[in-house]
C-alpha cells in the first residue's frame, strides 16, 4: 500500500507538466479566442495556399468578363451575370475577385505580422533597457512620452507621401511601399509595449531570485536573456496580438486613404478603397474585403483576450 | 495642485516645441518636393524664383524659428486684433498655405465648425451610450446583457470606420434610402425641415465615430465598475440598509467615474484622427479632408500647422486627464 502511493508520488514527479500546456489548458476554455485562432489560422492558410490551387492571375486583366456577380447571386436574381469560373465575381477591369483577395490578404497579413514584430523588437529593446539600467531610464521614458504625444496617423501620411517615391526608386515599386509602410507602422506604434514591459522588468528587478543570480556574479547582458525576458514574455505576448490587430487596420487605413500600396497591387484595404467608387451597383466588392479585415482583427483581439486570461497563473489555477 | 499644474505647463513647452521640430524636420528632411506638381515646360530659373517666393530659399535654421515666430505670435496677434480691434500684429507675416496662397488660419478656421459639430456629436453620444452600457454590465457580470455588450464592443474595436462607415452607406443610403450619403456642409439650419435635414444628414458619421468611443468606454466604465463593487465599502452601504440604486449609482458610480474620465480626456485626440477617415467616407470638408487634400498637394505649411494643432491637443488632453485625476481621487497627491 505504502509502496503504492511512494510509486505514483514519483511518477507525478517524473512527469511534470510543461507550463505551456497549462497555458494552452487555459487557453481552450475560452470560447471566442478558440474561434479566433481557428479563423487565423483558416484565413492564413487561404491566402497562402490558395493561389496555390486557385490558379489566376491576379492581376490579369480580362475585359470581356468584367463586372461578374459572386456566384450565389444567381440564387436571387436569375439574370444576374454570373459564372462558376469566377465565384467571387470579377471587377470593373475584368480581374478575378478571389485571386484578388487572397493576393491582397497576403500582404496585409505580411504587413501586420513584420510591422508587429518590430514594433514588438523595438518596443521590448526600450522597455527592457528603461527597466534595467537607471540612468537610462528618465531618458527613454521621457523620449516614449514624446512619441505617445505625436499625432500618429497625420504624421504616417506625411511619411508615405514623401518617403515614397525614394523608396521606390531604391527597391523597386512593391518592395519600397512595404518597406516603408511596415518600418512607418513599426517605429509608431512601440510604445505601449515598451511602458508595459518597463514597469514589469523593474517589479521582477527587485525579486529575491534576481538578487541571487546577481550575487554569483551574472552580467547584465546574460540577467536580461536570461532572467528577465522570459519573465516578461506574457505581457510582451499580450500586446504583439494587439500589435497585430493594429497595424492590419492602420495598413488598411492608409491603402484606403490611397496612399498605401501602388494601385495595381492589391491589399485588402486596397481593393475595398477601389470599390467603394461602385458600391451602389456591387455592394459585394466592398463586403467581402471589409469582412476579411473585420474579422481577423476581431479574431486577432479574441486571441489577445485569450492570451491574457492564459497567460496570468492567478487565473490559470482555478 | 497649483504648483503641479505650473510645472506640467512649463514641461509642456519643451515638448511641444521638441514635436514641432519632429514635424518639421521630417518634412525638410522629406524628398518631397512643392514644385513636383507644378508643369515640365516652367524653365528652372523661373522654378528657382518660384521656390524663393515660396519662402523655401531659406536654410532649416531659419525658417524652423520664422514658422515658430508666426504660429506664436503673429497668429495669437491676428486674432486678438479681429476680435477686439486693436492693432498688434502691424501686417506681420502670416502662415500663408502654399496652394491657396491665404493664410493657413482661415482656411482652418473655415472648416473646423464642420469637424467640430461631426467629431464632438460623436463623441458625446459615444460616451452616452456607453457608460449606461457599461455600468449595466458590470452590475449583471456574465449575463446575457453583458456578454453581447461584450461582443459589440469587441465588434466596435475591431470593425474600421472606413469598413463600418461603407456599410452604413450600403444599407441606409443605397438600399433603404433612408438617410443622405454625402455630408452637405453648406446646409443652414433655418426652419424644422432643414433641422430635421440636418440631423439625418448628421447620423451616419456620427454613429460611426461613435460606435468606436462606445467600444473604448463602455469597457473601461466596465472593469471600473467591478473594481469597485468588489470594495469592502459597497458592503457597508448595503449593511447599512441603503437601497441599491443609492449604492450603485452614487456610491460605486462616482468611483468608477475617476478612471473613466481621464479615459474619455485622453480619447478626445485619437476621435480627431478617425474623423480623417469618416470625413473622406461621407464627404465633410472638414479639418481631416483639408490634411489630406495638403497633403496630396505638398501644401508645407498647412501639414504642418495642422499636424502640430493636433500634437498640441494631445498634450494638453494629456495634461487635463492628470490634473483632473488628481481633483478628483483625493488619494492622489502629486505634490
Amino acid at each position: 500500500m505504502t509502496d503504492q502511493s511512494v510509486d505514483t508520488a514519483v511518477e507525478e514527479l517524473t512527469k511534470p507538466r510543461n507550463q505551456w500546456l497549462d497555458v494552452w489548458d487555459q487557453f481552450k476554455t475560452h470560447k471566442g479566442a478558440v474561434m479566433g485562432l481557428g479563423f487565423l489560422i483558416f484565413i492564413t492558410l487561404f491566402c497562402a495556399f490558395g493561389p496555390l490551387v486557385w490558379d489566376v492571375d491576379p492581376g490579369k486583366l480580362d475585359i470581356r468578363n468584367k463586372d461578374v456577380r459572386p456566384i450565389y447571386m444567381a440564387i436571387f436574381d436569375s439574370d444576374a451575370k454570373t459564372s462558376w469560373a469566377r465565384p467571387m465575381g470579377t471587377d470593373h477591369l475584368g480581374r478575378d475577385i478571389m485571386a484578388n483577395t487572397m493576393q491582397g490578404g497576403r500582404i496585409s497579413l505580411a504587413v501586420g505580422w513584420t510591422a508587429m514584430i518590430l514594433a514588438v523588437l523595438i518596443g521590448t529593446l526600450v522597455g527592457v533597457f528603461a527597466g534595467y539600467f537607471k540612468r537610462l531610464d528618465g531618458l527613454l521614458m521621457r523620449f516614449t512620452d514624446l512619441v505617445l504625444s505625436l499625432p500618429i496617423l497625420p504624421l504616417l501620411l506625411v511619411m508615405m507621401l514623401l518617403f515614397r517615391d525614394p523608396l521606390r526608386a531604391a527597391f523597386g515599386p512593391e518592395q519600397g511601399i512595404f518597406i516603408l509602410i511596415v518600418t512607418g507602422i513599426g517605429i509608431t506604434s512601440w510604445m505601449q509595449t515598451a511602458r508595459i514591459v518597463r514597469g514589469d522588468v523593474m517589479a521582477i528587478k527587485e525579486r529575491e531570485f534576481v538578487l541571487a543570480a546577481r550575487s554569483i556574479g551574472t552580467p547584465a547582458r546574460r540577467m536580461i536573456t536570461r532572467h528577465l525576458l522570459p519573465n516578461v514574455m506574457s505581457p510582451i505576448m499580450v500586446s504583439a496580438t494587439l500589435g497585430l490587430a493594429t497595424a492590419i487596420i492602420t495598413e488598411s487605413a492608409l491603402s484606403f486613404l490611397g496612399l498605401g500600396f501602388p494601385s495595381d497591387f492589391p491589399t485588402w484595404g486596397k481593393i475595398l478603397f477601389d470599390s467603394v467608387d461602385r458600391m451602389t451597383a456591387f455592394p459585394e466588392r466592398v463586403i467581402w474585403p471589409g469582412l476579411a479585415i473585420s474579422l481577423t482583427v476581431l479574431s486577432v483581439n479574441y486571441i489577445g483576450d485569450g492570451l491574457r486570461d492564459a497567460l496570468d497563473p492567478r487565473i490559470r489555477g482555478q | 495642485m497649483l504648483t503641479y499644474t505650473i510645472r506640467r505647463l512649463l514641461l509642456s513647452i519643451p515638448t511641444l516645441l521638441f514635436i514641432a521640430f519632429v514635424i518639421f524636420m521630417l518634412l525638410e528632411l522629406a524628398p518631397g518636393d512643392p514644385m513636383a506638381q507644378m508643369p515640365l515646360t516652367i524653365p528652372p530659373e523661373v522654378k528657382e524664383k518660384m521656390r524663393l517666393a515660396l519662402g523655401l530659399g531659406e536654410p532649416w535654421w531659419v525658417r524652423f524659428p520664422l514658422w515658430l515666430k508666426q504660429f506664436f505670435i503673429v497668429e495669437p496677434q491676428y486674432w486678438i486684433d479681429n476680435t477686439f480691434g486693436t492693432n498688434f500684429a502691424d501686417g506681420a507675416q502670416r502662415i500663408i498655405s502654399f496652394q491657396s496662397r491665404s493664410p493657413v488660419f482661415d482656411t482652418i478656421s473655415e472648416r473646423m465648425p464642420q469637424t467640430l459639430w461631426v467629431v464632438g456629436m460623436s463623441y458625446v453620444v459615444g460616451v452616452l451610450i456607453a457608460l449606461p452600457i457599461g455600468i449595466i454590465s458590470a452590475y449583471r457580470q456574465y449575463s446575457v446583457f453583458d456578454n453581447v455588450g461584450t461582443f459589440v464592443s469587441m465588434i466596435g474595436f475591431s470593425v474600421p470606420p472606413f469598413f463600418s462607415g461603407v456599410v452604413l452607406i450600403v444599407i441606409f443610403s443605397v438600399s433603404l434610402g433612408w438617410l443622405p450619403s454625402i455630408y452637405d456642409t453648406t446646409h443652414q439650419v433655418m426652419d424644422w425641415d432643414s433641422f430635421v435635414f440636418q440631423l439625418r444628414q448628421m447620423v451616419m458619421p456620427v454613429m460611426v465615430l461613435a460606435l468606436q468611443t462606445t467600444a473604448q468606454v463602455s469597457r473601461y466604465m466596465r472593469a471600473s465598475m467591478l473594481d469597485n463593487l468588489g470594495q469592502d465599502y459597497v458592503r457597508t452601504a448595503r449593511a447599512k440598509g441603503m437601497t441599491e440604486s443609492v449604492v450603485v449609482m452614487k456610491h460605486v458610480l462616482r468611483n468608477s467615474m475617476i478612471p473613466v474620465v481621464t479615459v474619455i480626456a485622453l480619447g478626445i485626440p485619437s476621435i480627431f484622427g478617425g474623423a480623417i477617415i469618416t470625413e473622406q467616407i461621407f464627404k465633410v470638408n472638414g479639418l481631416g479632408q483639408l490634411l489630406i487634400i495638403a497633403l496630396q498637394g505638398s501644401d508645407i505649411p498647412m501639414v504642418m500647422t495642422i499636424t502640430f494643432l493636433l500634437a498640441v491637443l494631445i498634450v494638453m488632453m494629456n495634461l487635463i486627464a492628470d490634473i483632473l485625476y488628481g481633483v478628483l481621487d483625493p488619494r492622489i497627491r502629486y505634490d
